[in-house]
């Protein structure tokens, strides 16, 4: 009963809206089944599942407004969730900067967020995925440890402006890490998919564990710039944090890496290599997405960064209004576009770099520049002629996606990483600053 | 990881974004102020999931029974911008059966029922799990306390204060930065109740009342000419207590270039600090990267004490449980077992506990009933011990837990979790002002800033709110754009010198994850002033 029809969703919300009295009432019904199984030392260590099925009421009176939620669905408990969230939203403080909810809208249908084979993945699969991965290590005597998590799930928005939204989605999460049995060598590989069907534990365990045999025996580089291919995991961290500062209000506030000298902000201006283009599209077939956000506003196909110049900022409806611009939301997931070129081909054209696998522990450094630190992490190796030369050992880095995106090499096919696609990534003068001793 | 639900704020730290994990439903404020299930119903619902698991074939089980309030009041400059009131109350129970765990959790139980159903559903799993299991589980024995409780000593309930005196407190905080000179400042109240009820096949019913408070806020000052922002964030610790540490005591302040806080936190006073503190910040020295001697400042050594001594010693960690996620630990068992590891200089104290007044690992008993206690990590700078629990001390060869499970909700399982680990005070009488005056070229910390460490917890970059360089003995002003890198071992065998007892506080981390899924945890860390000589500076600044 966890995951809703269409039918049913709007059923249930109408239902409630019925009830209502307050200036405005909006409805958010979701539900979810999620299961997942943790591993470690070759070993099942736990494993669990759990369905989730809950409506919250935000009522609005004037600019007060208050939300209630529940998980009881019989007409006695909806009324009353109904006027507990009117009551909250009496007594509730004037938000000064409340906008007025969203009438009806006209969204994308994407289909394809929903997966049968998700879906109807069950603890016997999640534990043939663990055991086949274990089982890979055990037998070249390495130590594993993953993550396999999915859910089935769905979204449903309705309001007294008429307003009604419903989506559907399954996805699933895999990850891994494999260790030498010496702690000298690791390994990593990580897959996220919609659809089951495109998921290969056993082959991302292979990778990983082949990193974890070829990262023995590292051997230390002095820090300093060096030309570096970022898989696109590890270029990932780096640019998903840069799409996470779009926001138009810090810009215009002056507290942004977009804000400028004297007022304003950078946008319109080339702040990148104009090979750098980044866009969102809830249509992708690699990455859907649904095709509203949780206020209601549409998720449509926008340009982030063209040719290296900023084409667009996200805004919160408050600000979009203030400011008289569209509203935008957010990027989610994203498209940064890249070559043809495959991370092997990468290498191949490369004299002298180094090849990272993934960023670890990655944090702020200065919000001014995005400067970020963090280090290398399960597999970083020296490139010579062409060639992986031998393991390395791990490098702590203090450097800004913005700087490393002026210093672009060579871009490779994309890939999905973490619900975007990404691109790996050979970038020169990358900064890294000192040496660690972690395997 | 779409297990939680998140509030997302920005304008807060320097990561531009701070992810809260919200638990349970909405509700009202007045809800609050009920007193929950009596405690005679709690032990029959336990009592009935006991019993139901022993008739199915379980050897161990034990029951929580959650209520969890939790209240955030969000502010900037003059407005409310949100109040969250949440609630969640259920049942889990956690099995032994067939030599191997199992856990099932119920929402809003309220018959015995219901309780049976999830302790059924427990020995079910753990049953279905044993064919997984390499090795079943050895569980240190425990006595049964029988019935007994705990109880936070607050001497506020920050649940039963109006909305409306804590929503006055924030506007005032903010309205006392804009004076001084912010351009924007967001606060923030951060309150929570854990109330909690254990029973367990080995006869305890254990009921306990958890209090946690956090107050932050942050400032930013902006130089329209330049471009350039600079924050400063509050210097408040998160607490184990009640609206009490909002209570303003002399007593409870640190004088000296900045006033920091012990058991009570001036807000307003330090607003008005941060915003003349982000206005200098913009004009200030940006320091020159070298080695320098370092004199680090309680509200700033407690997350390099979290980060390189309380995460690499958790046995669980150290063990490989946590190596596809957090990491594994460089601290490893033969260095344990050598008897002569150095993980410190003869200055280095650290010890774990979770019975401290005021901190936020304070509790009677543990989540798997286990009466908690203070116990030596690193004594005299050798390594002598780690973070374990029931089913692990018989790897370190001991027969009783350390007392640190922890759940963050009824329908977790709990874990290993860090208790309080803090650094012990210098045994001879010795004050930041003497430390300071010894130091040739060095720069004094306060606050907590940016931090990263390795997977194995060696190499670590940390920065800080409020930077002052050190010149032969004087503060001679104020630096920016520092981060001092380091390595564990190294760090800590580069400390000289800590302060006396009179100087020790309390700091630490209110929201901290581990495990897949993640788990959120609250832990205090202490120490006084301490110096480290040497340390490799680094230089922040960039152009972009």
């Amino acid at each position: 009963m966890a995951i809703l029809s269409r039918e049913e969703a709007k059923k249930i919300i109408d239902k409630v809206l019925s009830y209502a009295k307050a200036d405005e009432t909006a409805v958010s019904l979701g539900g979810s089944k999620t299961g997942n199984i943790r591993y470690a030392r070759n070993t099942v260590s736990t494993s669990g599942e759990s369905t989730n099925l809950a409506l919250a009421v935000t009522s609005v009176f004037g600019k007060r407004s208050g939300t209630a939620t529940i998980n009881e669905f019989d007409d006695e408990s909806l009324e009353k969730t109904v006027r507990r969230a009117e009551e909250i939203a009496r007594l509730a403080p004037e938000n000064p900067e409340y906008v007025p909810m969203l009438g009806p809208q006209q969204y994308t249908e994407v289909k394809e967020t929903y997966a049968d084979a998700t879906a109807a993945i069950n603890p016997e699969y999640r534990a043939k995925a663990a055991l086949d991965s274990i089982e890979i290590c055990k037998k070249k005597n390495l130590t594993s440890a993953g993550y396999l998590e999915d859910t089935t799930g769905f979204n449903a928005m309705g309001n007294s402006k008429g307003l009604f939204a419903y989506n559907r989605s399954t996805s699933v999460d895999f990850s891994v890490t494999v260790r030498t049995e010496d702690g000298l060598g690791s390994g990593y590989a990580i897959q996220d998919y919609n659809d089951a069907r495109k998921l290969n534990a056993a082959a991302s365990t292979e990778v990983a564990a082949q990193k974890a045999l070829a990262s023995k025996g590292a051997l230390a580089l002095e820090p300093g710039k060096y030309t570096v291919i970022l898989e696109p995991v590890a270029a990932a961290d780096l640019i998903q944090n840069m799409m996470r500062s779009l926001d138009a209000r810090n810009a215009d506030e002056g507290r942004s890496f977009l804000s400028k000298k004297g007022g304003g902000t950078r946008l319109g201006e080339k702040l990148f290599d104009e090979r750098v283009t980044i866009y969102s599209d809830p249509t992708n077939p690699e990455i859907p997405q649904s095709g509203f956000v949780m206020d209601g506003r549409p998720r449509e196909k926008t340009t982030w960064i063209e040719k290296g110049v900023v084409k667009n900022m996200a805004y919160s409806r408050f600000w979009a209004q203030k400011q008289g611009v569209k509203a935008l939301p957010p990027p989610f997931g994203f498209i940064m576009e890249g070559g043809n070129e495959s991370l092997a081909d990468l290498i191949k054209g490369t004299k002298k770099g180094i090849l990272v696998t993934r960023f670890w522990y990655i944090r702020a450094v200065d919000p001014q520049t995005l400067l970020y630190t963090g280090l290398t992490r399960d597999g970083t190796f020296y490139i010579e002629n062409g060639k992986i030369k031998h393991p390395i050992k791990n490098f702590r880095f203090n450097e800004s996606p913005v700087i490393m995106l002026n210093n672009v090499e060579a871009m490779g096919k994309p890939v999905r990483v973490n619900g975007s696609l990404i691109p790996p990534l050979k970038i020169r003068d990358f900064t890294f600053s000192s040496l660690s001793d972690a395997v | 990881m779409k297990r939680r639900d998140f509030i997302q704020l920005s304008g807060l730290g320097i990561g531009g974004m701070m992810m809260i994990p919200v638990l349970g439903h909405a509700t009202t404020p007045e809800s609050f102020l009920d007193s929950g299930m009596d405690v005679a119903v709690k032990k029959r619902l336990a009592d009935a999931a006991l019993n139901a698991a022993k008739s199915k074939g379980a050897t161990y089980t034990d029951v929580r029974i959650g209520r969890y309030l939790n209240q955030y009041v969000i502010t900037r400059e003059n407005k409310v911008q949100n109040i969250v009131n949440t609630e969640s109350y259920g049942v889990g129970v956690r099995v032994i059966a067939d030599g191997c765990w199992g856990f099932a959790a119920i929402v809003d139980a309220k018959t015995e029922r219901d309780t049976a159903k999830a302790a059924e559903e427990a020995v079910a799993i753990a049953k279905a799990n044993a064919r997984l299991m390499k090795s079943p589980v050895i569980l240190a024995p425990q006595n049964g306390y029988g019935e007994v409780s705990w109880k936070a000593p607050i001497k506020r309930n920050a649940f039963e204060v109006p909305i409306q005196e804590k929503v006055d407190l924030l506007l005032g905080v903010n309205d006392a930065a804009m004076k001084n000179g912010a351009n924007y400042v967001n606060s923030i109240l951060f309150m929570v109740n854990e109330q909690k009820y254990f029973a367990s096949s080995d006869g305890s019913y254990i009921d306990q009342d958890i209090h946690r408070m956090w107050p932050i806020f942050a400032v930013t000052c902006i130089d329209p000419k330049t471009g350039k922002f600079e924050t400063r964030q509050s210097l408040s610790a998160p607490m184990g207590m009640g609206y009490d540490y909002l209570q303003v005591n002399p007593a409870d302040k640190v004088t000296g270039i900045t006033t920091r806080y012990n058991m009570g936190y001036d807000m307003l006073e330090d607003v008005t600090a941060a915003a003349q503190q982000a206005k200098e910040k913009l004009t200030a020295k940006s320091v020159e990267a070298g080695k320098y001697d370092l004199v680090l400042d309680p509200s700033h050594l407690w997350l390099t004490i979290h980060e390189s001594v309380g995460h690499p010693l958790e046995l669980d960690r150290v063990l490989g449980y946590e190596a596809n996620f957090a990491g594994t630990s460089f601290a490893t068992l033969d260095k344990l077992k050598s008897g002569n590891f150095n993980y410190g200089s003869p200055q280095v104290t650290l010890f774990a506990d979770k019975t401290r007044e005021g901190s936020l690992g304070a509790v009677g008993w543990d989540d798997e009933g286990v009466k908690t206690k203070r116990w030596d990590l690193v004594k005299d700078g050798t390594l002598v011990n780690y973070q374990a629990i029931r089913d692990q001390v018989h790897i370190l060869g001991e027969k009783e837990s350390h007392g640190c499970c922890y759940a963050d909700s009824w329908s977790s399982v709990q874990f290993q979790r860090m208790p309080n680990v803090s650094l012990a005070p210098g045994k001879a009488p010795l004050s930041v002002k003497e430390m300071i005056k010894d130091v040739k070229k060095g720069i004094y910390i306060i606050g907590d800033g940016s931090f990263s460490i390795d997977q194995q917890r060696y190499n670590f970059q940390f920065g800080g709110q409020l930077f002052y360089e050190i010149k032969d003995g004087e503060i001679t002003g104020m630096l920016k754009d520092v981060a001092y890198q380091s390595n564990t071992q190294e760090f800590w065998n580069s400390c000289v010198q800590v302060c006396d007892e009179k100087d020790f506080r309390l700091g630490g981390s209110f929201f901290d994850g581990k495990g897949q899924p993640s788990q959120s945890s609250a832990v205090s860390h202490g120490s006084s002033t301490a110096r480290f000589n040497g340390v490799n500076v680094i230089n922040t600044a960039r152009k972009i």
